[in-house]
């Protein structure tokens, strides 16, 4: 059984003028415990919405999202919230880490709203990802590489199935990028978790085996077809 | 663990609203607790006050007036008693001591009051307490000698052996000029220990010199200003009150001396009032600071609350949060306020001791010291609410940026 599993999944905005329009329109997607899985596609795609539907932070229009077995389409928020702390990973393009807390509070605070803070675990994982020395560093104090590895290590606490990646390399230069990525991955497979990774950076897809192109599983990115007269 | 991480982190965040915010409610609650504790603890003190005296015996006046006078040393005489109504008083067999009093000098804007040994010798002037000297010896009848109490000695430097002139009338003016000094000659000759009454801010000599004082009128030399009643029974007290003020008409008879000065504090309770009314809106204020300050910085941390959601805090947990950084903020402001408190405090009884000798002790703790600071944390996490409510439905889609 996937740990993922999508079928008829549609979203869509309304727009300043009322009309609505489609953004996301995924018939069918499936991702494996402990599969890799990389999604192209460039900006504009869908890519961060589609993550957002996983994650339960928005809710779709209709269709159904299976993680592990359980349906959170219909979940109550609080029943979301409980999913998106217990099994979901999340790594933010721009790191999204909290600037008023230290490295360390940063990854425990990736934990405490599941599992429960593991002052332990979480020193760990920040010398997992090379800042053992870095613990009480606030993230301005730290280099661009160094956020995305406390991110790393944030979105690994709380041993998630599934890691939602969103263009996780956007902001580094190539080496750093380079760097990011294998970490995410070696951090993933060590801790058992699936990895779902969207990027538009044909380097970073170029690591993966599949890259199917979220513009081929998104009907509602595709241009529509011409009519014929 | 994670909701006091959060609001730690937030108020360092945002120190210095935190500090701004802290202080005035520090503020508030110290003037609330101060307001509070004068009028409880002024009340209750003047009301004991009675220096060990059932009734006080004068000429027709308020009862007010007489005790005020004759027992705070604070207002002016209402006239004299002529010897012989104090004879018959002290004849009364419900009267266990009469000790007069006669007064119409100062020096130095301390009141000179003319008495008898027996007021140190023989009256406690509370339970079990006497007046004591601190140095020297009680003055003699028939010499111009003082006795200084504790706090008029301090303030005037008197020391054994000290001379003065005691001044015309019952005020100083503060223009020298104006003060009219009598020729007569006293010497200090005793100081008394501190009692925390109004005795301590009171020169006392024999009844004798202000009778006779030059410039005084020859007519009134054996009246006396007022007589300090102790009874033997307190019903008695029903049967002079009977005797000197309904069916008398020369004479008033203010008894008892607690329950006069509980008009007192009837009369000018619309002042409390208004006292305690102004400390809460500084309360209020304050609370609509905390509100205020957080409030307004919603936007900056509205990106911070998107990922605290993303991470899986549940909106109650933000909610949370929010009024226990508020409920915060707040604790802090009242564990100043007992700063402010004690400081205003100690201003306020230095005030009073030196204008009435009565001591009110700032340690002195009171249930004021726990409503209050909980009353300011109740205002302030009921303030908090608002900026919750606002991150309670934090949109955190929207928030995360930038979209890919």
């Amino acid at each position: 059984m996937a740990l993922l599993e999508i079928r008829g999944l549609k979203k869509s905005f309304r727009s300043p003028d009322g009309q609505l329009h489609p953004v996301i329109d995924i018939p069918s997607f499936d991702l494996a415990a402990g599969q890799a899985v990389a999604l192209a596609g460039p900006s504009g795609t869908g890519k961060t919405t589609f993550l957002h539907l996983i994650a339960g932070i928005l809710t779709p229009d209709s269709g159904s999202i299976r993680i592990g077995g359980d349906e959170i389409v219909g979940l109550t928020e609080h029943g979301r919230d409980r999913i998106r702390a217990l099994r979901i990973g999340y790594i933010f393009q721009s790191f999204n880490l909290l600037q008023g807390f230290t490295c360390l509070e940063n990854v425990l605070l990736g934990m405490s709203f599941g599992a429960g803070a593991n002052q332990s675990r979480a020193e760990a994982l920040l010398r997992r990802v090379g800042l053992g020395d870095r613990f009480h560093h606030f993230p301005r104090q730290l280099s661009t590489g160094q956020q995305q590895r406390v991110a790393v290590a944030r979105a690994m606490a709380g041993k998630p199935q599934l890691v939602l990646a969103d263009e996780p390399t956007g902001n580094l230069d190539p080496a750093n990028a380079r760097e990011a990525l294998a970490l995410i991955r070696e951090t993933c497979t060590e801790n058992g978790s699936a990895l779902l990774l969207v990027s538009h950076d044909r380097e970073i897809l170029g690591a993966f085996d599949q890259v199917p192109s979220l513009a081929d599983l998104n009907k509602a990115s595709r241009p529509a077809a011409l009519s014929r007269p | 663990m994670t909701l006091a991480l959060l609001v730690r982190r937030s108020l360092r965040q945002h120190l210095l609203s935190t500090i701004v915010t802290a202080l005035s409610l520090s503020l508030a609650g110290g003037l609330l607790m101060t307001v509070w504790s004068l009028k409880t603890q002024a009340r209750q003190t003047f009301e004991r006050m009675d220096g060990g005296w059932d009734a006080v015996l004068g000429a027709r006046s308020s009862k007010l007036q007489l005790v005020l006078n004759a027992v705070f040393h604070l207002e002016a005489s209402p006239g004299n008693i002529r010897p012989a109504d104090l004879a018959t008083l002290a004849a009364n067999p419900a009267v266990k001591a009469v000790v007069p009093i006669a007064m119409g000098d100062n020096y130095q804007g301390f009141r000179i009051v003319g008495t008898t040994t027996n007021h140190f010798t023989d009256h406690q002037f509370a339970e079990g307490r006497r007046f004591k000297l601190r140095e020297g010896r009680l003055f003699e009848d028939g010499y111009r000698e003082a006795l200084i109490g504790a706090f008029a000695a301090e303030k005037l430097g008197f020391k054994v052996g000290t001379e003065f002139k005691p001044y015309h009338g019952l005020n100083y003016a503060s223009k020298a000029s104006d003060n009219v000094q009598h020729d007569e000659v006293y010497v200090v000759v005793g100081i008394l220990e501190p009692s925390n009454t109004p005795a301590d801010r009171v020169v006392w000599i024999p009844i004798a010199g202000i009778q006779n004082m030059a410039g005084h009128d020859p007519a009134t030399a054996t009246d006396v200003s007022a007589a300090l009643v102790q009874l033997l029974d307190p019903a008695a007290g029903f049967r002079l009150d009977q005797l000197y003020n309904k069916q008398g008409d020369k004479l008033t008879f203010a008894w008892p001396i607690g329950t006069v000065m509980a008009q007192l504090f009837d009369k000018i309770g619309w002042f409390d009032n208004v006292l305690t009314l102004v400390a809460w809106l500084v309360a209020l204020v304050a609370a609509g600071s905390v509100l205020a300050s957080i409030y307004n910085s919603m936007s900056a941390r509205r990106r911070d609350l998107a990922i605290l959601r993303a991470l899986g805090a549940r909106r109650r947990i933000i909610f949370t949060a929010i009024v226990a950084e508020a409920s915060t903020i707040a604790a802090i402001g009242a564990a100043l306020g007992f700063l402010v408190h004690f400081a205003l405090l100690f201003g306020a009884a230095a005030l009073v001791r030196a204008q009435t000798g009565v001591v009110i002790e700032p340690f002195q703790p009171g249930w004021v010291w726990l409503w209050a600071p909980a009353a300011l944390i109740g205002l302030a996490a009921a303030a908090g609410t608002v900026p919750a409510f606002k991150a309670y439905d934090v949109d955190v889609a929207s928030s995360l940026s930038p979209e890919s």
